[in-house]
């Protein structure tokens, strides 16, 4: 039901990075900014040499959000969206569907890390409190 | 030199109406063409937002083309908008393409019928619904799981509320207080009175924000003419000039990846919009703020300049933006009470407070409005001036 996303030379890297454990986030390799959404050119430099490399797969809560409206029908609520500043990768945020917790009890800055879920082939980041 | 606008109308609005999207459209070009005391024939120009959709049903089901045939106008200006400066990018192609000579009088529209599209079982206002892939921004969002705006906006009040103490009180006022004012409109979807209990008890959606956080999916049309300042001028009503636009964006353009999510594009466009006037934000006298959720309201707030970063619940709670406020916001009802028309009913309702036909809620004297349209990083500022 949830639409998988559309695989493209800038985000291929970051989707099925998955298969190998791996958080792929976009460097640029001239001027060393983190660059996400992933895109060829790097926004700083311009320079077109920017390439995925792989990051802890681990962060910090930005913000969040506890979704408690089924969207679909099989859509299984309360859980928790967060937003998570990646280590590694200053300026750098992703959308984090958080498992493994009370949703009621994500807090802004909680240590979070990552995990993967295969559907079709992307591999869907999920998150969950550091342990 | 300025454009105008010169004539608005809507539908009658409602939910699950059964009336299909052309019937509301027809019906709010009929209502703005009388407005202005224009014939069909004087329209040359035509503009939407965002032109028709298909992939999500009743959030945009006409087009330039279908509202052109309909309408036998024969133009030389035409534009639909999908990737502008928020909801309002017509109406700033409208005033770019009367004061270029493109056209003289331009009719801009936004036609939803996305409460019928629910009540048909059809998911409206979920991107990408029943597609098996999705690329663009929301292809960061939705695969996520972050299916709903209301979880983007949920993200932006989270961090808010912890940044400046917001609580979900203000919230509260912001929609009761918008409920006052639909009271006293009787275009108004929701026409209930509306308690801060009734708001504390609702359900959730995404938190922090509850039910009556969210506007209302409806069925409807809005009609909003623009036209070249010597065109503008001996038409029914006094022309309202647009003074000023702004439509800044220098954020990326996503839903979290701005670099302080206690602020919008809105701060941008909005102060863009400042360096165009002389006026200032203490000469508004009423303002029409983009509320799809309730937490855009105190975030535009700010970005228009009315208080300094963090204080909007201050102005909130010390009543200046509901009935009879130093600043009133929404004055329809916003799209909290009044119902969804993308910006276009807001702006509708600015033009009313500026013509001085607001009925019970009318602001004396109302002369200067600002409109700010979009949340996230989608916005669009301008400023309405009766002379």
């Amino acid at each position: 039901m949830r639409p998988l996303p559309e695989l493209t030379d800038e985000n291929h890297a970051f989707w099925t990075g998955g298969e190998r454990g791996e958080l792929m986030i976009a460097f640029c390799k001239d001027c060393a900014a983190a660059i996400h959404p992933p895109q060829l050119v790097c926004p700083r430099c311009l320079g077109e040499s920017v390439t995925p490399r792989p990051v802890t797969g681990t962060g910090a809560v930005y913000t969040f959000t506890v979704n408690h409206q089924p969207w679909h029908p099989d859509m299984a609520v309360p859980f928790a969206l967060a937003v998570v500043d990646i280590d590694g990768a200053p300026g750098v945020r992703v959308t984090a569907q958080v498992i493994d917790a009370d949703p009621e009890a994500v807090r802004i800055g909680q240590r979070m890390e990552i995990a993967f879920e295969q559907s079709d082939d992307v591999w869907l980041p999920l998150w969950r409190p550091s342990r | 030199m300025k454009a105008a606008i010169t004539g608005t109308g809507l539908s009658d609005l409602g939910r699950n109406t059964g009336r299909p999207a052309m019937a509301h459209l027809a019906q709010a070009a009929r209502r703005a063409l009388a407005a202005a005391g224009l014939d069909r024939n004087d329209i040359d120009g035509i503009c939407t937002y965002p032109g028709k959709t298909d992939g999500s049903p009743g959030q945009s089901p006409l087009g330039t083309g279908e509202v052109r045939a309909a309408l036998g106008l024969q133009t030389r200006w035409h534009c639909a908008v999908p990737d502008g400066p928020s909801q309002m990018a017509p109406i700033m192609v409208a005033a770019m393409a009367v004061l270029t000579g493109q056209a003289r009088h331009v009719l801009c529209f936004r036609a939803l019928t996305e409460s019928s599209s629910q009540s048909a079982g059809r998911r409206a206002s979920i991107p990408g619904a029943g597609s098996a892939r999705i690329g663009g921004w929301l292809s960061w969002l939705v695969p996520n799981n972050a299916m709903s705006a209301s979880n983007w906006a949920g993200w932006m009040a989270t961090r808010y509320c912890h940044e400046f103490g917001l609580t979900r009180e203000h919230l509260g006022m912001v929609a009761v207080g918008q409920r006052a004012f639909a009271l006293q409109n009787p275009a108004a979807v929701m026409r209930k009175p509306l308690g801060m209990d009734e708001y504390l008890a609702a359900r959730m959606i995404s938190s922090p924000l509850c039910l009556f956080d969210c506007d209302v999916p409806i069925d409807g049309a809005s009609v909003i003419i623009v036209s070249a300042p010597d065109a503008a001028r001996d038409r029914t009503r006094a022309p309202l000039w647009i003074e000023a636009m702004g439509a800044a964006l220098r954020g990326p353009e996503t839903w979290d990846q701005r670099a302080d999510l206690t602020t919008m594009g809105a701060h941008d466009a909005a102060a863009d919009m400042w360096l165009r006037t002389d006026f200032k934000p203490a000469d508004l006298d009423v303002l029409a703020l983009y509320d799809g959720f309730s937490i855009f309201v105190p975030l535009w707030l700010e970005a228009v300049g009315l208080c300094g970063h963090g204080e909007a619940k201050d102005l909130i709670a010390a009543g200046a933006i509901g009935p009879g406020g130093r600043y009133p916001v929404n004055t329809g009802g916003g799209q909290l009470s009044a119902g969804r028309l993308h910006g276009f009913g807001l702006i509708h309702e600015a033009c009313i407070q500026l013509w001085g036909e607001g009925g019970n809620r009318q602001v004396d004297g109302a002369r200067l409005a600002a409109c700010g349209t979009g949340g996230g990083f989608i916005a669009g500022s301008m400023l309405l001036l009766r002379d």
